[in-house]
């Protein structure tokens, strides 16, 4: 049991250390996230009541497009210098070590989109309330993007044009998360409880959280036979 | 771990002080086909504990294949593989608790140091390594100098040094290695045999595919794969 977490933690410490010394990569997705939001008031014009209205679907549809840019790496660089067939390798539970590749994923590229969020929502011209539900929302949703993002990845894993066979894949996947969180703040914004959406958020990532690993280690062992 | 930081560590030989508990790998039938390509179809054998087995044949018969079912990676389409009498796919911790595999690829990450590399690594399969350990095998590979830079600054052989260092602290009866000699030079060629031989001392096993004449003492056999043998 001790040397699981300590093999748990040792890859999550050893992905994060990668991520800190390619910054790069992280920053890419973040000022993605950003500039696309911040296209939209330049293309459909000023009126603050006009942005408001298309301020949740705008940061959502941006965070998963954010969120699909940095999928194809995930797997990707250790199945290219060797590391993902040592991971098969160790005596450890394959899902679990694949959630923690995909905890450290979260932490570096959705996290970031969760707490840049309030600032894009003040530029969209929503109010505090908004604000909070919108960072609920992405905070319920973003991990449900790494998760269910993770098994396309792994599923194209070696294939040329990954990237867009992933995008093809896994974004007709992302609407049930895409409906429950602009939803969420559509419904504080029209004066209704935002509670059924963030619960329905809630349970989805729950399932996802338990299938998901299954399903990406089957497509790893898959992709590396 | 423990056994690690207690030994000495200047060369291989002290690195393995505790011979193995005599364990044996039986494979029986095996057959793969890749491609719609039978590579082996049959193939039997059986390795003891203190054995070396070459795998040897022309480029492209299979022997990298084979390997890499032997690790578990690819599955045969028939054929049993037991370690001790237990069916591989039924090991508690998989296959990866009993073998090390060195296989084209070194698996290392360009941005991480040497040591770090190994660390996070031998952390990942269970047996983790003191700083000391780790320096001193680096040493004993001729990578003192080195262990702190990224390895991405490092050469090709320098490269598979690391990833040598990394098998060799990983202390798995078993070593898998696919072409172990390649991009080496002399000395550490030397450091490798010397390895390989304090393995098979040691009560270890191990399985190589290579191009060169392995200057091995001990009892070691040679499998010539071929057109569908």
């Amino acid at each position: 049991m001790m040397a699981l977490l300590r093999a748990l933690l040792a890859l999550l410490q050893r992905d994060l250390l990668l991520a800190v010394r390619r910054r790069q990569d992280a920053l890419v997705v973040l000022g993605f996230f950003v500039v696309v939001v911040s296209l939209f008031p330049l293309g459909v014009g000023p009126d603050p009541q006009l942005l408001r209205s298309m301020a949740p679907g705008v940061l959502w549809v941006s965070a998963l497009l954010a969120t699909m840019l940095s999928l194809e790496r995930l797997f990707a660089d250790d199945f290219r210098d060797g590391s993902l067939e040592q991971l098969l390798l160790t005596p450890q539970p394959l899902p679990l070590l694949v959630l923690m590749k995909i905890l450290a994923h979260w932490l570096v590229t959705g996290l970031p989109l969760v707490l840049i969020s309030p600032l894009l929502g003040m530029q969209l011209n929503l109010d505090g309330a908004e604000i909070v539900v919108l960072m609920t929302a992405l905070l319920l949703g973003t991990p449900i993007l790494s998760l269910v993002g993770a098994i396309g990845a792994g599923l194209t894993l070696g294939l040329r044009g990954g990237g867009v066979l992933i995008s093809l894949l896994i974004l007709p996947l992302y609407v049930p998360a895409l409906i429950m969180g602009s939803g969420a703040v559509d419904a504080v914004m029209y004066g209704s409880s935002p509670e059924a959406h963030l619960s329905l958020l809630a349970a989805l990532l729950i399932f996802t959280l338990l299938l998901a690993p299954w399903a990406i280690a089957a497509a790893l062992r898959i992709m590396l036979d | 771990m423990s056994d690690a930081a207690a030994a000495p560590a200047h060369t291989p030989g002290t690195l393995t002080p505790h011979p193995f508990p005599a364990h044996c790998l039986e494979v029986d039938s095996l057959v793969l086909e890749r491609g719609e390509r039978l590579l082996f179809n049959g193939l039997t054998f059986c390795l003891d504990a203190g054995e070396l087995l070459q795998v040897a044949g022309r480029n492209g018969a299979g022997k990298t294949s084979l390997l890499r079912v032997l690790c578990g990676l690819t599955r045969p389409m028939d054929g049993d593989m037991t370690w001790d009498g237990v069916p591989v796919r039924r090991l508690d911790d998989g296959p990866g608790g009993h073998l090390a595999y060195l296989g084209h690829h070194n698996a290392l990450k360009d941005e991480l140091s040497a040591e770090e590399n190994i660390q996070s690594q031998c952390r990942l399969h269970g047996c983790p390594q003191t700083p000391e350990a780790v320096f001193s095998m680096l040493d004993e590979l001729g990578l003192g100098g080195h262990a702190d830079l990224p390895v991405k600054l490092l050469s090709q052989g320098q490269k598979r040094r690391v990833a040598l260092a990394r098998l060799l602290l990983l202390r798995r009866p078993l070593w898998i290695l696919d072409e172990p000699f390649a991009a080496l030079d002399v000395q550490v060629i030397e450091v490798l045999r010397q390895a390989l031989e304090a393995h098979l001392a040691a009560r270890g096993m191990i399985i190589l595919t290579t191009h060169q004449v392995v200057p091995v003492r001990g009892p070691q056999r040679t499998l010539t794969l071929g057109d569908g043998a």
